[in-house]
């Protein structure tokens, strides 16, 4: 059913089982990381309900969204008395700092103008001065990686002014845990570096229990900080695989001169090193006494772990960026990642990947805009044992009967995806602490009978 | 009431009431307005939750990504054969078929999925785009259906035609062209009934078919759960429908009376006053004597097995209060007596698509005072929550982790569970998850750290 038509790339006209979800959804995540902000989804209703549902599950946290509800007179005549009652109606129930629209396949394919609309709507009901953020995202258009980056983007373009320089240091965060964002300000609160954490739902999408409830909940980076990214004095960014036409850290560089330091998420002693010494190039701060220690900690466990590591056999699945740095992970310690797949389609996916299993002892198979028909398949053929990458890959356990450590976005059958903690030296332990007793539990379960079947014979 | 909310909508005004308060109307069965927050998801959802659950048809989703991905096996539908339905298909729309038309890529995927899966029958959903683009579904469908000799049946779900209600409308009517008799064949009628309106969630509909056939009546198929094509094309076969989700089926009820002269009557199973009251109708409607003592013999064996049990739960329970926020009518109805029969009032009862009828019942049924609403959103959930007192939400995955950030029990009453909530075996499966709920040592913890002098209770 896929023609191959160029290496690894799939063109196909079925997809069995997705592998990613939609461009407005990773617009919702980014939005979900600004200070005091609602989003509202210009299309149908069910686009954010879905949405909704599918991020609510995975962090167990509230997730209100609003939508247009555009109907069939709505499609038919344009959509915006619905978007301007969605903002009307979104203002006096929320009372929010900010608005992003993202919008829909929908909202697209009928040409809907909402950079018009919302700005006739705040001449209108004077108030210009109030940021509303607009990003085209048909589903059409990409998967929710680039959603997410894109609408970054576009509410840099939208926000951000050449601002008077200032010491921080813009830190542009991809799609990882609350757990993970918080831990990245840990490891940059023991440097002592001043920073602005962008985008920040560490605290909006996993809030502490706290009477009374609030329909907002508190934290994300805040207007102000965004507005001031323009007078950074460098921007990292988190986003080795993403092109850029939809890099934020690309546009603050080309628009007001910050220099970009764009790396791999900080997984895995490599890449963390790389983080850390990005920080030190910039700062000229030293590396404390205790990050020394958590990194030899992380050494220490590596080497206790690394017979066992050789046995793995993986399939690293999910968005480019998380993928990636798996791979980097699995490569590190001695796990051949026999597939590495991503639903999106990222040109440079490949070749990074590429790179960084260079030295494997065999060949591993790189999937682009693929499915989990595909990813099964490649596993099966590549004697995989154990998968990472979100819940979905529950199919491959079914299917193909390879254990799963869970990573990522979405995780939907377990709970704590929002407390995963992968990044940094010490985030890298308990993932590949995760990764190694998942192979000692196959291991465990196995090794007797099969031995035994092995081996054993009747004298 | 609604109206002295300060953050009130005055769209929603009429779709709120409070027994005893108003004597007005209920307004239900409309459009979503625009930045509600509407807990509602869309037409095509309606249709693929009655159709997915049929086990060997290929669902195959015409659209852009999202629409396949959120609704990828997340229901709990069970099946005794087939795992087909448990995929989903989608023909990844981008944004060159966007321009240039869908159709091809359409009915290549069709014969792709036919050729790998040898299905006898495929769904082809509508999403959003396709109403707006013009692909020719019928005609593809039918193209199709020719070239294969099986069934091919496109659902008309484009998500901006109506709500969900719309969804089970167009579900309706591909079932009922998926039933209808082939020209040649006479349509013989036999002593069995059709069960419609159960999906076989965590195997509720086995339940009740061993309970029908301990009285002696024969099931001949279930709308939809855990049926197969060729059972399903037997359905104008039966003498009698029973209808459990009247939302989702009501349509189809009627439609197949006018054509197939079946009469129906309205069941449910949930609760044992609702189950022993459902078993003795069906007993009359088939007026066999037999059936009527062993309908009673099983009513008198089961109660006398649950009726303890369930006793000792109200026990624990009594004088709690209860807030329903569910899909459908016929389900909020039966709650209510449900909560009755362990002690419980219902304070506050809504649904996302009840009809107008049903909001009657509900009203009869309920005390002064309960807060009654259509299509509510969080911030509605919320406010009648709190100011009625409430103890537990039942609802689904999106209302969950708001009833817990509230602090509030919960109760899963959705498609996606594991455990049956149906007959009397699911009345205890159902006191007793309010008991663990409701119950719970965790909120005697949900205490404040007071300034120095210990914990102060903010339960």
């Amino acid at each position: 059913m896929a023609e191959k038509n160029k290496e690894n790339v799939y063109f196909r006209n079925v997809n069995e089982n997705p592998c990613n979800m939609c461009m407005p959804m990773g617009g919702i995540l980014a939005l979900k990381g600004i200070e005091q902000s609602m989003v509202i989804v210009h299309g149908s209703q069910g686009c954010s309900t879905y949405m909704r549902r599918h991020i609510a599950e995975h962090f167990n946290e509230p997730v209100d969204v609003g939508s247009s509800s555009l109907n069939e007179k709505g499609t038919i005549y344009g959509g915006e008395k619905n978007l301007r009652q969605a903002l009307d109606n979104i203002r006096k129930v929320y009372h929010p700092n900010l608005i992003g629209i993202v919008t829909t396949c929908l909202a697209e394919t009928i040409g809907e103008d909402i950079e018009r609309i919302t700005g006739q709507y705040l001449i209108d009901k004077e108030m210009e001065e109030f940021p509303i953020v607009t990003a085209s995202t048909p589903g059409y258009g990409g998967s929710h990686f680039e959603g997410y980056f894109f609408t970054l983007k576009r509410i840099l373009m939208q926000l951000t002014e050449a601002a008077e320089k200032n010491n921080k240091i813009n830190i542009i965060i991809p799609n990882i845990s609350p757990a993970d964002i918080r831990e990245i300000k840990r490891m940059l609160a023991l440097m002592q570096i001043e920073y602005v954490l962008y985008p920040d739902f560490s605290d909006t999408l996993d809030r502490p229990f706290a009477k009374p409830y609030t329909k907002m909940s508190n934290g994300g980076t805040k207007i102000t900080e965004i507005r001031s990214m323009g007078g950074a004095v460098a921007t990292i960014q988190m986003g080795i695989t993403i092109e850029d036409g939809i890099s934020p850290g690309k546009y603050l560089e080309e628009q007001f001169g910050i220099p970009l330091y764009n790396i791999a998420i900080p997984m895995g002693v490599e890449s963390t090193d790389a983080f850390i010494n990005t920080l030190v190039e910039i700062t000229g701060k030293k590396v404390p006494e205790s990050m020394k220690q958590e990194r030899g900690r992380l050494l220490d466990g590596m080497i206790d772990s690394h017979k066992y590591n050789f046995q793995g056999r993986s399939v690293i699945f999910g968005e480019p960026e998380m993928a990636y740095a798996v791979t980097k992970i699995c490569v590190e310690n001695g796990v051949f990642p026999a597939v590495v797949a991503t639903g999106s389609q990222i040109g440079k996916f490949n070749q990074l990947v590429t790179a960084a299993v260079a030295d494997c002892p065999e060949q591993s198979k790189i999937l682009i805009e693929t499915d989990f028909s595909h990813i099964l398949a490649a596993s099966k053929e590549g004697k995989v044992n154990i998968g990472i990458g979100p819940s979905d890959g529950r199919y491959l356990t079914e299917k193909g009967g390879i254990p799963l450590v869970r990573l990522g976005f979405p995780i939907h059958d377990r709970v704590g995806g929002q407390r995963l903690l992968s990044v940094g030296y010490t985030g890298t332990m308990m993932l590949l602490d995760r990764i190694t007793n998942t192979l000692l539990e196959s291991k465990y379960k196995s090794y007797r009978s099969s031995m035994y079947e092995k081996f054993y014979q009747q004298g | 009431m609604a109206a002295d909310l300060a953050e009130s909508i005055i769209e929603r005004d009429e779709f709120i009431v409070t027994k005893g308060k108003n004597k007005k109307q209920l307004k239900c069965d409309a459009d979503s307005s625009a930045g509600c927050v509407s807990q509602r998801a869309c037409v095509y959802c309606g249709a693929r939750v009655v159709l997915n659950p049929i086990t060997d048809a290929i669902h195959l989703v015409h659209g852009p990504i999202g629409c396949a991905t959120y609704t990828w096996d997340i229901r709990g539908s069970l099946s005794s054969g087939a795992e087909l339905y448990r995929n989903s298909f989608s023909t990844d729309l981008k944004e060159q078929d966007i321009i240039f038309g869908g159709a091809k890529k359409l009915a290549a995927a069709i014969d792709g999925l036919v050729e790998k899966y040898q299905a006898k029958l495929v769904f082809v959903y509508s999403t959003c785009i396709v109403g707006v683009i013009g692909d020719d579904l019928e005609a593809i469908c039918s193209a199709a259906s020719r070239r294969h000799n099986i069934e091919v049946i496109p659902v008309e779900s484009s998500g901006f035609i109506g709500n969900k209600s719309a969804g089970y409308r167009a579900a309706g009517d591909a079932l009922l062209r998926l039933i209808k008799p082939f020209e040649s064949t006479v349509v013989e009628k036999n002593n069995s009934i059709n069960y419609l309106g159960d999906f076989n969630l965590a195997g509720e509909a086995w339940i009740i078919q061993n309970y029908l056939r301990q009285m002696g009546v024969e099931l001949n198929v279930t709308f939809t759960g855990d049926s197969h094509y060729t059972a399903l094309k037997s359905a104008p076969n039966a003498r009698l429908n029973i209808i459990q989700c009247a939302g989702s089926m009501i349509y189809l009820a009627g439609k197949m009376e006018e054509l197939y002269q079946i009469p129906y009557i309205q069941i449910s199973f949930l609760g044992i006053e609702d189950t022993a009251a459902s078993l003795r109708n069906i007993a009359a409607a088939l007026g066999e004597e037999s059936m009527i003592v062993k309908a009673e013999e099983l009513i008198a064996k089961e109660t006398a097995r649950v009726e303890n049990i369930i006793k000792g739960y109200r026990a624990k329970l009594e004088g709690k209060k209860a807030a329903i926020f569910v899909g459908g009518g016929f389900k909020a109805i039966s709650l209510i007596k449900q909560f009755r029969e362990i002690g419980i009032d219902v304070v506050m009862i809504g649904t996302q698509t009840g009809r107008k009828e049903e909001y009657e019942i509900m009203n009869e049924l309920v005390d002064d005072g309960t807060v009654i609403l259509d299509d509510a959103n969080p911030a509605e959930l919320e406010k009648f929550m709190m100011e009625k007192g409430a103890n537990l939400l039942v609802g689904g995955v999106k209302e969950r982790p708001l009833a817990y950030k509230l602090g509030i029990a919960f109760i899963d009453h959705n498609h996606d569970r594991k455990h049956p909530l149906s007959g009397f075996e699911g009345a205890v499966n159902f006191a007793e998850e309010v008991y663990s709920t409701v119950c719970s040592p965790v909120w005697k913890s949900l205490t404040s750290l007071g300034m120095g002098s210990g914990v102060e209770n903010h339960g």
